[in-house]
């Protein structure tokens, strides 16, 4: 053995270290990544399926609680697509199993910078393609719902969740958030089911067809169709989600696309019921 | 230096010896994590088991590691251990994964872990190298329950989610203490822990 403290033994040493232990850990990323990517993907299906009320719906809890089989049955009435947020047209020339939207917010050219003076959501540019999900009625196969996936700052961090509209795309069906990391407690309470309950039924734009549902600073005025309690100890958080929900209902966010949207289900409600635009009441 | 007895060095490290509260280890994560039991524990386990693998490798390797290197070399070792735990709770554990989010990878700064590779590892054998790593993870666990138990039910009126004294938001009667979910909370449980332990055994305490 040469000398402990010589210069090569300590190169050698070195490098048959790093070498060991960059396999060990490849090899558990390589070995993990399919558990993974399984677990992103159960995790997403079961946000859309709270957001959209389908789990609390039909089985009487919360998409957490069910099965990946269960998840998987359910799932099947979800329609994902891809819509060009500027057109509000649906997108057909990108593979949607492998369209990453917060990959294409970070690059140039499959992004744009979002300029909004009304509605600040702290963040430079968004995705030029969204991903959405139509639910559809398992019957009479017509979509009943729409789900958006939505985002914006918070106090410490981006909150990411999906918005759930009904059919007459005015009224919330649900709203989750999936990831944040906000105060627990505090801003944390955006996942208090008693608080999401409250978004449950408000309308999302006012007479003149501008985005109005936002979060009230302390408890929403009373019968109020547009505002939802603000969370104590959590203005800023609160404000966040005033100012997501703001954006991307606005023409900058969906806007086209629910325009796109309500035409489509125009005529798909004439060819079957003849006339009725079906805007239910929340 | 007394070969250590395998129960002093898996039990010591619990109340004489506890690295939170006697060695002032790892305070940093602590605070960070102990807003909910559930998380508290899988932060727990995530560490004994660190600390106990990096002590059997570092120890397996002792003779060999040159002393000019030596604490990059247990970075080393500890941070692959690490990205292996991470990965592991990215895999079966999602959830909680989701919500120790950053904390994960802070474990090797975690200086418990750095502390007991170099203290003791170094000098020891693979076994009670290993045994020690256990002890001082169960040690580091001891305060993290304790703690997170504290600030679960007076922040949050819970234990492991299950709702103990019902929130005056959700209806109830308890009105939660928002100080208590906030990081310098767990420095107060922490000094009251400390308080506590060196009542008992006052040998800890230190001259002033």
């Amino acid at each position: 053995m040469p000398q402990r403290d010589s210069l090569s033994y300590t190169f050698g040493v070195a490098a048959v270290l790093c070498i060991a232990c960059s396999l060990a850990v490849s090899a558990a990323a390589v070995a993990l990544r399919p558990a993974q990517e399984q677990n992103k993907l159960l995790d997403r299906q079961r946000n859309i399926l709270d957001a959209a009320g389908l789990a609390l719906g039909e089985k009487g809890y919360l998409a957490g609680s069910l099965s990946k089989e269960e998840v998987a049955k359910l799932y099947g009435r979800v329609e994902e697509r891809l819509v060009n947020l500027e057109t509000g047209e649906y997108e057909t020339g990108l593979d949607i199993e492998k369209y990453d939207p917060r990959d294409a917010a970070k690059k140039n050219e499959t992004s744009t910078e979002i300029e909004d003076p009304k509605y600040d959501i702290g963040i430079d540019r968004r995705e030029k393609v969204a991903r959405i999900y139509l639910i559809r009625d398992p019957k009479t196969k017509k979509i009943s719902q729409v789900v958006l996936p939505v985002y914006g700052k918070g106090l410490w961090s981006t909150l990411y969740g999906y918005l759930a509209v009904k059919k007459d795309l005015q009224t919330v069906q649900g709203l989750t958030f999936y990831e944040h990391a906000e105060t627990p407690g505090l801003g944390g309470e955006v996942d208090n089911p008693q608080w999401k309950a409250q978004w449950v039924g408000l309308k999302l734009y006012d007479d003149d067809g501008n985005p109005a549902a936002a979060v009230a600073k302390g408890p929403a005025p009373d019968g109020s169709d547009h505002m939802v309690d603000g969370l104590s100890g959590a203005t800023i958080t609160s404000r966040g989600v005033s100012n997501l929900i703001g954006y991307w209902t606005g023409p900058n966010g969906y806007g086209e696309y629910l325009k796109v949207l309500s035409e489509d289900m125009k005529t798909q409600s004439t060819q079957s019921k003849g006339g009725s635009n079906g805007n239910a009441a929340g | 230096m007394a070969t250590p007895q395998v129960k002093d060095v898996l039990l010591g490290p619990l109340v004489d010896n506890n690295p939170i509260a006697l060695q002032i280890l790892g305070i940093c994560s602590a605070l960070a994590v102990t807003t909910s039991l559930k998380t508290s524990l899988v932060m727990a386990l995530a560490v004994t088991a660190v600390t106990a693998c990096s002590n059997a490798s570092v120890s397996a390797i002792r003779q060999y590691i040159p002393s000019s290197i030596r604490i990059i070399v247990q970075m080393v070792v500890i941070a692959s251990l690490v990205i292996v735990v991470d990965q592991l709770l990215k895999a079966y554990l999602f959830d909680i994964s989701k919500q120790l989010s950053v904390f994960v990878g802070l474990i090797i700064t975690n200086c418990i872990v750095m502390g007991r590779a170099e203290g003791f590892a170094m000098k020891n054998g693979v076994g009670i190298s290993f045994l020690d790593g256990i002890g001082n993870g169960l040690g580091y666990s001891l305060v993290l329950i304790v703690v997170a138990f504290f600030r679960e039910l007076f922040g949050n009126g819970s234990l492991f989610g299950y709702t103990i004294l019902t929130l005056d938001r959700n209806g109830g009667w308890y009105n939660p203490n928002g100080l208590m979910l906030l990081p310098p909370s767990a420095f107060f449980i922490i000094g009251f822990f400390i308080w506590a332990i060196r009542s008992f055994k006052p040998n800890q305490i230190e001259e002033a």
